[in-house]
């Protein structure tokens, strides 16, 4: 442990992740703007415009890393479960919260910048196609989660019975990802494959990068930040809540 | 032999309970006595298995209770505040499904002998126990302990709801089962009509 | 110390639930009459066309059969629940997710079964005939089961609370909408002419999957309700 130069076990106590947590939340913060900013910019204004499509394409850039975040972060979510059940460890239950609603906003942004794009393309605001569909189907997921844990008031019962339920609900993120290969809809085929050589432009993959790990820093910056809360709304304990952050947040609620 | 070592319980934000090390030998009754809300339930459902303490472990024979998991529930009749009994179901169809679902002897005249032992007679075996009033209902809970055949017996407030009558034939049945070598671990608000060799007590305190 | 087996334990949990069906028939009585009841809602409220309903039998009757199912769930382990059994059936020392496909079975037999013997006439009603009938029966025989697993899950977790029956749909829809699509794909399908067997082997390998997995997750979510 000191050979690293950090204690990783210090930090795994709500107490003192917290602070921690404070610190690092700037820089995912800034380095999530810039590079949404950047991919932003190269997807509007730099990529070239597609052929057949026009310039609605670009939603895509919004689009389609909102989709794999959303998957991404749903199974992040059910690993921070399955560790909290296995190891009856609270901070994970911690984590698992924190990062639902996330999760959550990011499948509506999914599937609502689908519908901006599928009303150009198909000619109509929604279809029922397979990954449109699975994606719905996310949604209520992840509301199902969040309204199990409001539902409950015991909170032991409240994390465990949300992570069975994330666990349970796992099975259908591969559902959706293949869902496109299985069912011959409307959908696009998968342009970026790890193994294939990506059919779209260079310019256009760059952007879509770009605006995944932007939206991946996002996403981290607001699961800390959330994090912090729920420990604050947990941990009440006055003893060690007497740093300067905490009293703005304690006066907010 | 059943021990249980450093036990600490909570319920939801509230501590209960803190290290508490008792063991009972066999032929002995650990009475846990204590005001209402001191945890003598959850106290009791965590020697079942059913709840899990913050701190401590549960050992019988020696072995952690976690580990046996079936091995430890095959040990232990649990009645709880609830009587574990279908409405709809006369007596003796109740007994003999308990009776079926653990292992015992369900035979239909051992079960009325068993209902007869509580004092309920045989004009009410065949009535649903809907119509029974609240203290026959909890008879035919109890009855199961006349055809439990397991060493190690957890009540949760037994006595609560029987008339005089019926709480003398479950102390003389407590005594019966304790001579036999059997443990008793009953959570009560009254004194236990028992020799005071064989008892002891656990008093939980907020 | 005393043992029952494990098909000893099962056989008295399934007969319990089924003599407690016998004493309230009425439980059966209302799958039966809700489905019935709901797909005739379809052609008041849509027009007595024969093109239109055949068009929309399989959805409707599959979705009727999915929402009794959603309706009857309550039923599984409240009462239980409620008077202290479930907290026993805890403690039998056999693995619990056995006994829960037990609990499962007998309400499927109680809730389920009917619907799926009552669906040729149901299918008659809106048009379906021939092969088409017989791959609704087939479809709500392997679905309905599975509905019911997956159900349990739901049921388990939300035991207790209040509100439930709400929370439980909008918990389990998500997962029963894979069952819906294989389920009613298969009768269009047949009702078209394309073969149904690839929905029929999907819907078998949901309720294989489920019957692996869902018991299971059943019996943990139980735990955690009863602690």
């Amino acid at each position: 442990m000191s050979a690293t130069g950090i204690n990783w076990f210090k930090y795994s106590s709500p107490q003192a992740f917290h602070p921690l947590a404070g610190r690092m939340i700037p820089w995912f913060a800034a380095a999530a703007a810039g590079l949404i900013l950047v991919g932003l910019y190269v997807g509007f204004f730099i990529a070239p415009t597609d052929a057949t499509q026009g310039d609605a394409y670009r939603i895509i850039f919004v689009h389609v890393p909102a989709a794999w975040m959303s998957m991404f972060l749903y199974v992040i979510m059910a690993i921070w479960a399955g560790i909290g059940l296995g190891l009856n460890a609270r901070p994970s239950f911690m984590m698992a919260q924190a990062i639902a609603p996330t999760g959550a906003m990011f499948t509506f942004l999914a599937l609502f910048t689908g519908s901006m794009w599928g009303k150009p393309t198909w000619g109509a605001w929604w279809v029922w196609d397979a990954r449109l569909t699975s994606e719905l189907i996310l949604l209520f997921q992840y509301i199902g989660i969040i309204l199990l844990r409001s539902s409950i008031d015991d909170l032991r019962r409240a994390d465990r019975a949300s992570a069975v339920l994330a666990l349970v609900g796992v099975v259908n993120v591969p559902i959706i990802y293949f869902s496109v290969k299985w069912w011959n809809t409307l959908h696009q085929g998968a342009s970026v494959s790890i193994t294939a050589a990506p059919t779209m432009a260079g310019t256009m993959v760059t952007a879509m990068l770009v605006m995944m790990v932007g939206f991946w820093m996002y996403s981290i910056a607001v699961t800390l930040a959330r994090v912090r809360c729920v420990i604050i709304e947990r941990e009440r304990q006055p003893s060690w809540g007497k740093s300067a952050s905490l009293p703005d947040v304690a006066e907010a609620r | 032999m059943f021990q249980t070592v450093a036990l600490s319980g909570s319920r939801g934000e509230r501590l209960l309970f803190s290290d508490i090390s008792v063991t009972v030998k066999p032929g002995s009754l650990l009475a846990v006595v204590g005001e209402n809300g001191s945890g003598k339930t959850s106290f009791l459902r965590m020697l079942c298995g059913l709840l899990s303490p913050d701190k401590g472990t549960i050992l019988w024979q020696g072995k952690d209770i976690r580990q046996l998991k079936e091995l430890y529930s095959a040990q232990l009749t649990y009645i709880g505040h609830l009587n574990g009994i279908k409405d709809e179901l006369t007596p003796v169809e109740n007994l003999t499904v308990s009776a079926c679902l653990a292992g015992d002897e369900s035979a239909r005249e051992v079960v009325q002998k068993a209902l007869e032992a509580v004092g309920l007679g045989r004009p009410v075996h065949r009535l649903p126990t809907r119509v029974l009033s609240q203290g026959q209902k909890r008879r035919v809970a109890l009855a199961r302990l006349w055809l439990s055949t397991r060493p190690l017996w957890l009540l949760d407030e037994p006595f609560a709801s029987l008339d005089v009558t019926a709480t003398s034939y479950l102390t003389r049945h407590l005594q019966s089962h304790l001579s036999h070598g059997g443990m008793v671990v009953v959570a009560t608000h009254q004194e236990i009509d028992l020799p005071s060799d064989c008892v002891q007590h656990l008093r939980l305190t907020r | 110390m005393s043992q029952p087996s494990l098909s000893e334990a099962l056989r008295g949990v399934v007969r319990r639930d089924l003599l407690l069906a016998m004493r309230h028939r009425s439980d059966v009585a209302m799958s039966v009459f809700f489905v019935v009841i709901v797909a005739s809602l379809f052609p008041l409220g849509v027009g007595p066309e024969p093109a239109v309903l055949r068009m929309i039998a399989s959805g409707v009757l599959w979705v009727t059969a999915l929402l009794a199912c959603l309706l009857s769930l309550g039923r599984l382990f409240t009462a239980d629940y409620l008077d202290g059994v479930l907290e026993q059936t805890l403690l039998i020392p056999q693995p619990l997710a056995v006994l829960v496909v037990g609990k499962v079975f007998s309400h499927w037999v109680i809730s389920g079964l009917p619907v799926v013997l009552l669906s040729p006439l149901l299918g008659l009603q809106f048009g379906l005939s021939g092969e088409s009938l017989g791959v609704l029966t087939l479809s709500l025989l392997l679905g309905t089961p599975t509905l019911s697993m997956i159900g349990a899950i739901g049921a388990a977790l939300t035991l207790g609370l209040r509100g439930s029956g709400l929370l439980v749909a909008l918990l389990v829809l998500p997962l029963f909408i894979p069952v819906l699509i294989f389920g009613a794909g298969a009768v269009t399908n047949s009702l078209a002419g394309i073969g149904s067997e690839a929905n029929l082997s999907l819907l078998g390998a949901c309720f294989l999957f489920s019957f692996a997995f869902a018991p299971w997750a059943t019996a943990v979510a139980l735990r955690i309700a009863l602690e």
